[in-house]
Formats: structure tokens, C-alpha cells, sequence
């Protein structure tokens, strides 16, 4: 028998609203009214306190040009955020190309490869806090239990400038792996065999095999991986603020956190939200770029 | 070119025995087949002698030199997969030069061998193209010049025209051959399509198993057959086998005829044989029926060419004859090939 009525589910008009409505919600809610919000305090003088405010253009943005805690934030930024993502694609082209083989043991070392992704990222970080800690370091004790370290070395990891910047970079490396490497992992999986194996038949080495036949074909994949990885460690500020809170001296702040001491911790909301749009459109026109790249790259 | 051996090649996955101790020699010059089944091995076979998969046990000899520990790139071998395997990232120009750059040819060189290996296969045009603005059978010829390009003393080729459609199938084949005459290189190729392999190989072998069942030319494995799996492999439809006591007896079903037609002074067999059904196809008609008194019962398939007008009957019984030489004898329990058993005789 024909049932009487169409379910709700059989109309595709109203099911597709309905599905797609938690996403827009989500997005209008938690992204575009602060994004909205935070691009009217940017041209303005508000505070946490203040009962008024005044408009004052783009005085927020010229003020920044001269601070030098803020071009040190925005120097550090791209620093943390192109040595994290060399260091990322190099290291997850590697973990992805040994995991692609068979080996006994395969699945712990993924299991081990996947863990700091699965694992909090806060706990993770308190985990690095301790690792890096000035009197306690496991690394500072082993190195000198094994005579690496002599009396007199005693690196502060995170006390010291520059050792601050690469403990940060290191451990936003390590939180970073896991994804680019199952990203990669299914770029690389994706390659039929057959392709692999021309190329080993018509004489093609190691080198030559990787830089012209492998890493083209998983190069729109790994622009994508690149998109997020830039995008990430351009607004993300998590194990900066667990590790160091920007310091020694402001010599690890990045825009993100520098936005996050002065607009909430410090109260300046309209300097604040000037710096956490400051690379917006940077990011908006590195994100199109790499999509069109990706986009011309794809092969069938 | 060169000749290929395989000497006691096994390759075990576990407890599977995909190939499983295959002797072959295959000439210089020589166009050889491998025929069979999914999964008996024959694609294995192939990439054991390409290098791509390790041997389990044996040697394999290209040129008389054992190549077991080289890799598929020192064994001057090139290889065409089913499914092309064209860089999709390269134009056809570079698809076709890559062979020659990773082999350290000449770099001023190269444009002109280039050159020529796409006009043999007429692609001349298409070179500036990637291989995804191709249709199927200029992919094929892709993957053809880039395999000649290099001069190999062997070509492999993997079920090289399976995804072409029939039409260009019988064309690509007719090229295929014309060409592998003309240059003579050694040539491997794998199908399982027995047209194919009866069309185009000086020598075909016959795989199930693991194992090669019979080596020969088309007629020897077609005509006399080694076993009943090659009896029943090649030929559509197959051979007719019936069991009876401790022997199978079989014979194509071409050449059981109505008793009438046959024109010849050779001794013939004569059997009875309700029909059930009949199937015009065109050039033939496929009568299916049941045998009577000697073979209560089997079933068998008869093929007579529709230049024979003679009017059959779905339902009525009919006597047919098979030339006495036509009638094939296997072991019922090895399967394989044994001496004529006159069962005709003993019932007269």
C-alpha cells in the first residue's frame, strides 16, 4: 500500500534546510557576529570598563605600526608559522612515507603518531611545560646523566629568547604532525599502484620517483594541508599561552596572544581586536591562493 | 632483445600459492601468451619477470643473465599496464620522455626518439595533451610509445587492451601484432581473454593454479587440449566432456554435426542427442540438448554454422557424428590427457 502522506524525510527541500541550518547557525553565532563585532571595536576606543566609546578610525591600526611589541609579535608570527609548517611538511612527508610500508608493529607506531592529536591540547602542552621546565627538565637531567650536558650548560628552555621561540615551534611541530601525516597518508594512498610501478620499470630512482612523480600527485593535497597548517599557526595561541604567555620579554608573542593580553587580560578591547584582524586579510588572500593552486593542480 | 626464462618460479602470499613453480622459455622474438582465469597467476607471473614483485623461490633469466636481484629498472624490460598508468601530471611529450631522462639518455637526443615513437603510434599530434584530455584507445597508445621509446630487449604487457571498448579492441589488436612483428621484440602478455590470446600469440601458455597446464601454439591448445581444464578454458562454448567409469571424454562443439553433413571418408562416431533449445547467433546456431545411450543424460552444447539450413526442433531427437580423431580422452582423475578408449567399439 502507498502511504497517504510524504514523510518529512522524502522532502528534499525542507531536509536540506534543516540539515544545513546548525552549520549556519554555528557560523553566524561563534564566527561572524565576533568577527563583525571585533571588525567595529578595531575602529574604536573601547575598553572593558568603559560606559561609551567614540569612533576613531584607523588610529588603532597606526598606532600599532609603531609599537614595537607589536612588530616583534607580527615579526615572531611568521616565523613560528613558516618554520612550524617547513618543518611540519618535511617531517609528515617522511612519518607518511615510512607508514605507507608494511612493517610489523605498523599499527603502534600510528597509534603513537596519532596520540598528541587525540590527546587535549592543553594537557599536552602542561605535559611540554614540565619537559621544558627550568629546574625540573627531563632533557637538561638526561643530557647531563649521559655527559652531553657539562657542569656549566643549563639551557632555560623556556627562559631564554631564542630557545623559547624553537621549544614553541617544536611543540606546535609535534601537536601539528599527526594531522598533516594522515592528511598526506591519504594523499598517498590515493596514488594507484600501477603509477608507482611504471615509474620503477621505466628506471626512475628514489629522488627522481618523489620530486616528479609522487609529490606532484599529492600536491593538491598537501596544498590543502598547508592551508590549514599556515591558517593555524597564524591565529592559534594555545601552547603559547600554556608555555611562555609571550614571554621572556614579549620575545615569543605572537598576534594572536599579543590580542589576547591586551584586548581581554589588559582590557584594551579596540587595540585588541585591531590585532587579531591586523593579518586578516594577509590570511584571506593566502587562503584563496592556495585553493586556486590546489584547484589548477588537480589531476584526474 | 632477449630471451626469458623462468626456472621453478614460485611466489607464495602466506598459504596462497599464486604461482606455484612455472618452467618457461620464452624465445627470442617470440610473441607468448599468458591465458588464464582470474587469479591463476598469470599477472603475478608477469611481475615477477618485470621485478615488481619478489620470487618466492626460483631464477629468472633475461638475455641467459639471472636477474633475480635487479631491479625492474636494470632489467631493460617495459612494461604496459591495463590501466596505462600514464603520469597524470605529465603531457603525453613528458609521459613518453620520462623513461628516457630516468636512464640518463642523451638530453639533445631525446625530442627526436620522442618524436618517432609517438608517429608509430600516430599520437604525433597529442603531445602537448595530459592524459585525462585522451580518449581510452590514444591513452593505450600512450602507454605504447612510452613503453617502445626506449628500445626494451622485452615488452610486458599486462592486459594491455581490456579497457577498450570491442570495436577498437579488434583494431588496437590487429596494430599490436603488425607492430610486434615488425620490431621483434620479445613480447609477454598476459589476458584472459582467449580471442585475444589465440589471435595474437605464436605460443600460448595456459595458466590455472599457479601452474601453466599446457604450453603450445593456438591450434595445439585449442585441438589437443593437455588437460580438461584447457579443454573447458578454451572455446565458446567449450569443449563437451562427459564422465564415464574411470575416463572423460570430450569433443568441441563444432565438430559434432547432424550425421548428414559430415563429408568425409574418416570414420565417424554416432550419437543421439535430444535438442532443448536452440540460440541463433548470427554466423552460428548453439543447439543445447542431452546426450542419449552412451552418455545418458550429460548435457551438451552443438555449434552449427548457419550455412547449414537443416531445420531443428526444439524437443525432438536427432543423431549426430563426431569424427572418431575428434574425440578427446582425459584421466578422470588427473584430468589429463590419455589414450583413445574405443567406447564406441565395445558397444557394437
Amino acid at each position: 500500500m502507498i502511504p497517504q502522506t510524504q514523510r518529512f524525510a522524502d522532502n528534499e527541500r525542507w531536509l536540506g534546510r534543516v540539515m544545513i541550518a546548525p552549520a549556519i547557525v554555528y557560523i553566524v553565532a561563534l564566527v561572524g557576529f565576533p568577527f563583525f563585532l571585533a571588525l567595529f571595536y578595531s575602529v574604536s576606543n573601547i575598553t572593558v570598563a568603559s560606559q561609551e566609546m567614540s569612533f576613531l578610525g584607523l588610529d588603532n591600526f597606526r598606532h600599532l605600526l609603531s609599537n614595537r611589541t607589536f612588530l616583534r609579535a607580527l615579526r615572531n608570527t611568521f616565523v613560528f608559522a613558516f618554520a612550524s609548517q617547513v618543518l611540519v611538511l618535511v617531517l609528515a612527508k617522511i612519518l607518511a612515507l615510512s607508514l605507507l610500508k608494511d612493517f610489523r608493529g605498523k599499527w603502534v607506531v600510528r597509534l603513537l603518531i596519532l596520540l598528541p592529536w587525540v590527546a587535549p591540547i592543553s594537557l599536552g602542552s602542561i605535559g611540554w611545560l614540565w619537559i621544558l621546565d627550568s629546574v625540573y627538565s627531563i632533557i637538561n637531567w638526561s643530557c647531563r646523566a649521559l655527559g652531553i650536558f657539562g657542569p656549566m650548560t643549563w639551557p632555560i628552555w623556556l627562559g631564554q629568547p631564542t630557545l623559547a621561540m624553537a621549544s614553541i615551534i617544536t611543540v606546535h611541530v609535534w601537536r601539528l604532525l599527526p594531522l598533516a601525516t594522515v592528511i598526506l597518508l591519504g594523499g598517498l594512498t590515493s596514488i594507484p599502484q600501477d603509477i608507482h610501478d611504471a615509474a620503477a620499470v621505466d628506471g626512475a630512482g628514489f629522488w627522481r620517483h618523489n620530486f616528479q612523480i609522487t609529490i606532484p600527485l599529492v600536491l593538491p593535497i598537501m596544498l590543502v594541508a598547508m592551508l590549514f597548517g599556515v591558517v593555524f599557526a597564524f591565529t592559534d595561541m594555545i601552547v603559547i599561552f600554556v608555555l611562555t604567555r609571550g614571554g621572556p620579554y614579549d620575545t615569543t608573542q605572537v598576534l594572536a596572544s599579543l590580542a589576547f593580553f591586551t584586548g581581554i587580560d589588559g582590557g584594551d578591547l579596540g587595540t585588541g581586536a585591531a590585532i587579531a584582524l591586523f593579518l586578516f586579510p594577509v590570511l584571506a588572500a593566502s587562503a584563496i591562493l592556495l585553493l586556486r593552486l590546489a584547484r589548477r593542480t588537480e589531476v584526474t | 632483445m632477449a630471451t626469458v626464462e623462468t626456472r621453478d618460479i614460485k611466489k607464495h602470499f602466506g598459504d596462497v600459492k599464486a604461482v606455484d613453480g612455472v618452467d618457461l622459455s620464452v624465445n627470442e622474438g617470440e610473441f607468448l601468451v599468458f591465458l588464464g582465469p582470474s587469479g591463476c597467476g598469470k599477472t603475478t607471473l608477469l611481475r615477477m619477470i618485470a621485478g615488481l614483485e619478489t620470487q618466492t623461490s626460483g631464477d629468472i633469466l633475461i638475455g641467459g643473465q639471472v636477474v633475480n636481484d635487479l631491479p625492474p629498472r636494470a632489467r631493460k624490460i617495459a612494461m604496459v599496464f591495463q590501466s596505462y598508468a600514464l603520469y597524470p601530471h605529465m603531457t603525453v611529450y613528458k609521459n613518453i620522455a620520462f623513461p628516457l631522462k630516468a636512464q640518463g639518455f642523451p638530453g639533445e637526443q631525446i625530442p627526436a626518439k620522442v618524436e618517432w615513437a609517438a608517429s608509430t603510434f600516430g599520437i604525433g599530434k597529442l603531445l602537448h595533451r595530459k592524459p585525462r584530455e585522451l580518449s581510452g584507445g590514444e591513452r593505450q597508445r600512450v602507454a605504447l610509445a612510452r613503453a617502445v621509446v626506449r628500445e626494451p630487449s622485452v615488452f610486458l604487457l599486462d592486459e594491455p587492451l581490456s579497457n577498450l571498448d570491442a570495436k577498437l579492441r579488434t583494431s588496437a589488436r590487429d596494430e599490436l601484432q603488425q607492430f610486434q612483428r615488425r620490431i621483434g621484440t620479445t613480447t609477454i602478455y598476459v589476458t584472459h581473454d582467449q580471442v585475444e590470446a589465440m589471435g595474437l600469440g605464436d605460443r600460448i601458455a595456459v595458466m590455472s593454479g599457479g601452474k601453466v597446464r599446457q604450453l603450445g601454439s593456438p591450434q595445439e591448445v585449442y585441438n589437443e587440449p593437455a588437460d580438461t581444464f584447457v579443454a573447458g578454458f578454451l572455446g565458446s562454448p567449450p569443449m563437451n566432456l562427459f564422465e564415464r567409469d574411470d575416463y572423460i571424454a570430450g569433443f568441441r562443439p563444432e565438430t559434432f554435426l547432424p550425421v548428414g553433413l559430415h563429408d568425409t571418408s574418416e570414420p565417424l562416431v554416432t550419437l543421439w542427442a535430444k535438442i532443448h533449445r536452440v540460440e541463433h547467433l548470427g554466423a552460428d546456431r548453439l543447439l543445447y540438448g542431452t546426450m542419449r545411450d552412451t552418455f545418458p543424460n550429460e548435457k551438451v552444447i552443438i555449434n552449427i554454422p548457419f550455412t547449414v539450413e537443416m531445420s531443428i526442433t526444439p524437443g525432438e531427437t536427432y543423431e549426430f557424428a563426431v569424427k572418431e580423431k575428434d574425440i578427446k580422452f582425459f584421466d578422470q582423475a588427473t584430468g589429463l590427457r590419455t589414450e583413445p578408449r574405443r567406447f564406441w567399439e565395445k558397444r557394437s
